[in-house]
């Protein structure tokens, strides 16, 4: 095999042979376990806070004020308690760990053909990299997106702390450790709806026990051993989301375009949402119970030998005639390259990053075993800033140069993988701080919900 | 390197070029790809038949995204049981896709195939686009 004998002997261990699965050399900022039968975002620790608050509670009323209530008042108690239980960590991993609806990047080819599509336009209106759509009567941009190279289906957007466009993105909850998207909302609304149930059910009966209980022992010394505290603030909270969640869900809106105002009524112009239904009904009842779709990603696929990668291979030839293995003219090209720049060798069977790399391969993209499959797609973003400056989502690829139907990869300088952890304020962190958005809630009134959590997803969105 | 190459070559035809048919978000969100006809193919096919593949593609895609009686049957009867049920049986979605795989491969064998085409299934690009292979019209060394 021509291909393999200019490997560097060193990298893989078995030269390919054991067949590497997708999830592996998947070029967005996922974690995988299990094989890649669980997906999640890279930070997970507000998750784990999740399950502990949630099993703490619980596990304090199954343990403290179950037994009292089963035998003063009614077995079914603790029964139902249980049912609820498991039903919201049933849907909570079902939320955290499905794929939320990741569009899988551009295949060089299809990327090629874009660019090539959208040079030949010239300058035009609407903008090159927006394309403009009429969808029930709405005027509806779709943008270009740089990262994944292709242009977003209406309501895609792309999530800078995923790297990964996701359809129907609804928002990223860091308590949930992943995307809200097509895929997984239902699962996301079904949590937080039953957390409430959840919640209220183990707050009353909380307040029961400690009310029926202070008729013999003190209130204060029952009060110490409930966790009703907790419970308190939860219940306000999560109704509070639970309520806001049911009105986006009745008007067919993510907490994307809700927080844009992309279809609240503006002047002069009739502003609808077009994807609505129209009524109430069919919108929850398409939101909750309408079809599936599968993955796109296919993450516990095998990697075949001539699958098209998503790395920026470029294409700028298009009619030049390919090998059927891609890695033979790949290879070509590498071995041409060689001599000039350093480069990464975006074979996904293939390579941990060369030696010549420096530092600031760490962080998220050393996590990835390949980690160049990464590189190639954050190098190939095209720096045109008055485009990137409406999508917030891209600003971290500011500093690249314009990469176009070269066979440029991208040299040490240029790799922003390593950067959005030192330019930005860590959007990580920022997550961290921030608390669930509705925490003042005045559940009675829709507006404030609304306004609060548009302070808070603000923060969300504005990394 | 041409020697490598060569030998590829006489073992399958040489792609000349690929057409990537976009997706019409003309009706929303749903999945429908454009049933334009791509002057790269006028050489190759009849418009029509392209056409109508296309139009039966988009069908089955908006039968599989279908709401109605089955597809809420389904997603109840899935919600009560924690979605575990589908540990054990296919969505309806999945059942159409693999519908849909059946069809393409039938279309490649008997249409496209022989015009030296190629189509490749949506679901392996994301549903993003329709590729379709150009192969070099060659009439020696194909070696098939």
């Amino acid at each position: 095999y021509y291909y393999n004998s200019i490997l560097p002997p060193s990298c893989t261990g078995h030269r390919g042979r054991t067949p590497r699965r997708k999830w592996q050399v998947f070029p967005g900022r996922n974690r995988f376990y299990c094989d890649g039968r669980v997906m999640m975002a890279r930070q997970t620790g507000v998750f784990y806070l999740t399950l502990v608050l949630i099993l703490l509670t619980s596990g304090l009323f199954f343990a403290f004020d179950c037994p009292y209530l089963a035998s003063n008042l009614s077995p079914a108690i603790p029964a139902v308690g249980a049912v609820l239980f498991v039903f919201v960590m049933g849907m909570l991993f079902r939320a955290s760990f499905s794929d939320p609806g990741v569009l899988p990047r551009a295949t060089p080819d299809e990327a090629a053909d874009l660019e090539r599509q959208i040079d030949s336009t010239g300058c035009s209106k609407p903008p090159p990299r927006t394309r403009e759509v009429l969808i029930n009567g709405q005027t509806v941009k779709l943008k270009y997106c740089f990262t994944c190279k292709i242009f977003r289906p209406p309501r895609a957007s792309h999530c800078s702390l995923c790297d990964n466009c996701v359809e129907r993105f609804d928002h990223h909850c860091p308590w949930v450790g992943n995307c809200v998207g097509r895929r997984n909302y239902r699962f996301f609304y079904l949590f937080i709806l039953s957390l409430s149930f959840l919640t209220i059910f183990i707050f009353a009966f909380v307040i029961t026990h400690v009310v029926l209980r202070s008729n013999r022992t003190g209130f204060l010394t029952t009060l110490k051993d409930s966790p009703v505290v907790v419970c308190f603030f939860s219940v306000w909270s999560i109704v509070g989301l639970s309520g806001f969640h049911t009105y986006l869900i009745s008007s067919n809106q993510t907490t994307n375009e809700d927080i844009k105002g992309t279809w609240s009524k503006k002047e002069g112009k009739d502003n609808y949402n077009p994807y609505s239904y129209g009524n109430v009904l069919t919108n929850c009842c398409a939101a909750l119970c309408g079809p599936l779709p599968p993955s796109l990603i296919d993450r516990r696929g095998l990697i075949q030998a001539d699958t098209p990668q998503t790395a920026h291979q470029s294409n700028g030839t298009g009619g030049g005639s390919y090998c059927d293995q891609d890695q033979c003219l790949q290879s070509t090209k590498f071995v041409l390259q060689a001599a000039a720049t350093p480069l990464l060798h975006s074979d996904p069977v293939v390579l941990p990053p060369l030696p010549a790399k420096p530092a600031s391969l760490g962080g998220p993209c050393a996590y990835l075993a390949p980690a160049q499959p990464t590189l190639p797609s954050c190098a190939g973003d095209v720096l045109t800033l008055r485009d990137t400056a409406v999508d917030s989502h891209c600003h971290h690829h500011l500093h690249l140069h314009h990469l176009h139907h070269h066979q440029h990869f991208a040299s040490p300088e240029e790799t922003p993988c390593g950067t959005p952890q030192g330019a930005l304020p860590c959007p990580a962190h920022m997550h961290l701080q921030h608390p669930a958005p509705p925490v003042r809630y005045d559940p009675v009134t829709q507006d404030s919900l609304h306004e609060d959590s548009v302070r808070g997803l603000v923060k969300l969105s504005s990394v | 390197m041409a020697e490598t190459h060569s030998l590829q070559d006489l073992q399958q035809p040489a792609v000349s070029s690929k057409v990537f048919v976009q997706r019409d978000y003309s009706s929303g969100t749903i999945c429908k790809f454009q049933t334009k006809f791509p002057s790269e193919l006028e050489s190759r096919m009849d418009k029509q038949q392209f056409e109508e593949t296309m139009q039966t593609l988009n069908n089955l895609y908006a039968e599989a995204e279908k709401l109605g009686g089955k597809s809420y049957l389904e997603g109840c009867l899935a919600c009560l049981t924690a979605y575990t049920i589908f540990l054990c049986m296919e969505t309806h979605y999945e059942k159409v896709l693999k519908k849909i795989a059946k069809y393409i491969k039938d279309q490649n064998e008997k249409i496209y195939a022989p015009r030296g085409l190629l189509l490749t299934d949506p679901i392996e690009r994301g549903l993003r686009v329709v590729e379709i292979t150009i192969f070099e019209d060659r009439n020696i060394g194909s070696g098939r």
